[in-house]
């Protein structure tokens, strides 16, 4: 093959994947901005060329009170989910970046595995379990089962920030008479700060999209994710659109927020 | 060590022992549309006799095995691009936008599918246009494949581009200077240096796509059942809890082998160097 063919066939390849890359791309985001389009939409049932625009579907899930409880008990969960995963999840990190200990490798697994267990399965046996001491059908009894699932995120951000520090500075605390604690707070906790927050926000964002599990334990205390698993049940109803783009615009902006905090560099204590 | 202990516990107490209690909660009876504890193997000779259950394994088996490959297939000519073709700042841009979706409402995304994939829906719109169609694509096993991409190749996408991230590009360069052309080059020099990272990927895809309910049952049309779909048919409508704690155990054994299978796989030492 001659120097030249080689080079426009390698331009061709590259314009190629290129494209490619843009189509994967599209295919990602397309469900997350037709939602987002319909949602304005006139026509009840979603066809091509749309309808006119409306914000009919929006005024009908404002007035909906049952929407606004839902609402309000997804942010609830998901607030006290995050607090209380991100700590286990900070407190199991820790545990494995200080410590070595026998059967490190089954705790690890223990805190790393639940997220591979199907969500139906989890859902299930969570309901056997919470209802056989009377504890399922609560807005606790989801709290209880989401920490299991959102621990996991929440080690795995907060190990990552412990991993890109200096261990002897900890050390350093110890020896200049910090106790355990004071070297926690004055030292491990700051640095560890930006991941700690982006775990609240992550966990935050699992626990509020989160409909399989919460479906099998909430009972009548529904959900926003639950809720629209509802409505799914039934006919076509545009104002799923609605519903989905205020959870897209919450949960899109979590991730953000724990994205750019996990990637933004600052070097102080950092590992050299 | 105190600190080991929150997690410990919580995952002891609200993750082991639940998936336990499945196992135990198999061996009962239902009497009178009331559990009652016992040691009675009838839920398992109820399923396993029953051909519903194994049309429904296979099936689960098959749409997953296809899920699999189709999107690590699908997945690695983007991977490929953004590890080797695309600057630094494109391949971070890229993964940041690969992560949002993973964790965003999948309930939503894969539903909002039906937009596009109704008979009178986008696609159907943009076929009429040039004198095709109308193509049913909803409640089909085609529409299930959507449905599990949604799910799936956002992840895939990311751990192939992170273990393909990983290829010394030394080895790449290498192998075109003794003329090794591109395709070659891809599949006996990159794959294989990536194997654990494609192989990790591709169990991932797996898991996922075998318990998911979402894609076979609103965009797949529920015919036949899945696996996730019978257990929520048995939990919700009958009482037959302990009866869903069987198919939920023999889920989790075959995700289980299929792992472990994976993992012995990605790591076999290459026979031929």
């Amino acid at each position: 093959m001659s120097d030249r063919s080689r080079a426009s066939d390698s331009a061709i390849s590259t314009w190629f994947l290129r494209l490619y890359v843009l189509v994967v791309f599209a295919f990602v985001f397309a469900p997350i901005i037709a939602s987002f389009v319909f949602s304005f939409n006139s026509d009840r049932f979603p066809t091509i060329p749309l309808g006119s625009f409306t914000t009919k579907w929006y005024e009908t899930i404002f007035a909906d009170t049952d929407v606004w409880d839902a609402f309000a008990r997804s942010l609830t969960v998901a607030a006290i989910t995050a607090v209380i995963s991100t700590t286990i999840g900070f407190c199991t990190a820790y545990t494995d970046f200080r410590y070595r200990f026998r059967g490190k490798g089954f705790y690890l697994g223990l805190a790393l595995l639940p997220p591979t267990v199907p969500l139906v399965i989890m859902g299930l046996a969570m309901l056997a379990l919470l209802s056989r001491i009377n504890m399922s059908g609560q807005v606790y009894s989801i709290v209880i089962s989401h920490v299991v699932l959102c621990s996991p995120f929440a080690m795995a951000i907060c190990r990552l920030r412990l991993s890109q520090m200096d261990p002897s500075l900890e050390a350093a605390a110890w020896n200049l008479g910090a106790s355990q604690w004071q070297a926690m707070k004055t030292v491990i906790i700051p640095f560890c700060k930006p991941a700690i927050i982006a775990a609240l926000c992550l966990t935050a964002a699992v626990s509020f999209d989160e409909f399989a599990v919460a479906w099998f334990v909430s009972g009548l205390n529904k959900t926003i994710p639950v809720m629209i698993l509802e409505i799914l049940q039934g006919n076509v109803d545009p104002q799923i659109n609605a519903i989905g783009s205020f959870v897209f615009a919450i949960s899109i902006s979590l991730v953000v927020v724990a994205q750019i905090l996990v990637m933004t560099r600052d070097d102080k204590g950092r590992k050299s | 060590m105190s600190f080991a202990l929150p997690g410990l516990l919580w995952q002891l107490l609200f993750f082991v022992f639940p998936m336990m209690f499945l196992i135990a909660l198999s061996f009962w009876l239902v009497k009178n549309y009331r559990m009652v504890p016992g040691f009675e193997s009838v839920n398992w000779v109820k399923m396993y006799t029953r051909g519903y259950f194994w049309d429904a394994y296979f099936y689960t088996l098959m749409l997953a095995a296809i899920s699999t490959v189709v999107t690590s297939i699908l997945a690695f000519p983007c991977a490929y691009a953004l590890a080797f073709k695309a600057s630094p700042t494109v391949r971070r841009w890229a993964m940041f936008l690969l992560i949002i979706p993973f964790f965003t409402s999948y309930l939503v995304r894969a539903y909002s599918w039906q937009i596009f994939l109704g008979n009178e829906g986008i696609f159907n719109g943009l076929f009429s246009v040039f004198g095709f169609g109308p193509y049913k694509m909803l409640h089909t096993m085609f529409g299930t494949m959507v449905g599990y991409l949604t799910l799936c190749l956002p992840l895939v996408v990311v751990l192939q581009l992170l273990s393909l991230a990983n290829v010394d590009k030394n080895l790449v360069e290498a192998a075109w200077n003794l003329g090794c052309g591109r395709v070659r080059t891809i599949f006996q020099v990159i794959v294989p240096l990536a194997k654990v990272g494609l192989v990790v990927a591709a169990t991932f895809c797996f898991i996922l796509s075998f318990g998911d309910f979402v894609s076979p049952y609103y965009l797949g049309g529920s015919k036949p059942p899945t696996l996730s779909i019978l257990i929520i048919d048995t939990t919700k409508s009958g009482q037959q809890w302990p009866r869903a704690a069987v198919v939920a155990i023999t889920m989790i054994v075959t995700l289980m082998i299929v792992a472990f299978s994976a993992v012995t796989y990605a790591y076999a030492r290459r026979t031929r160097q």
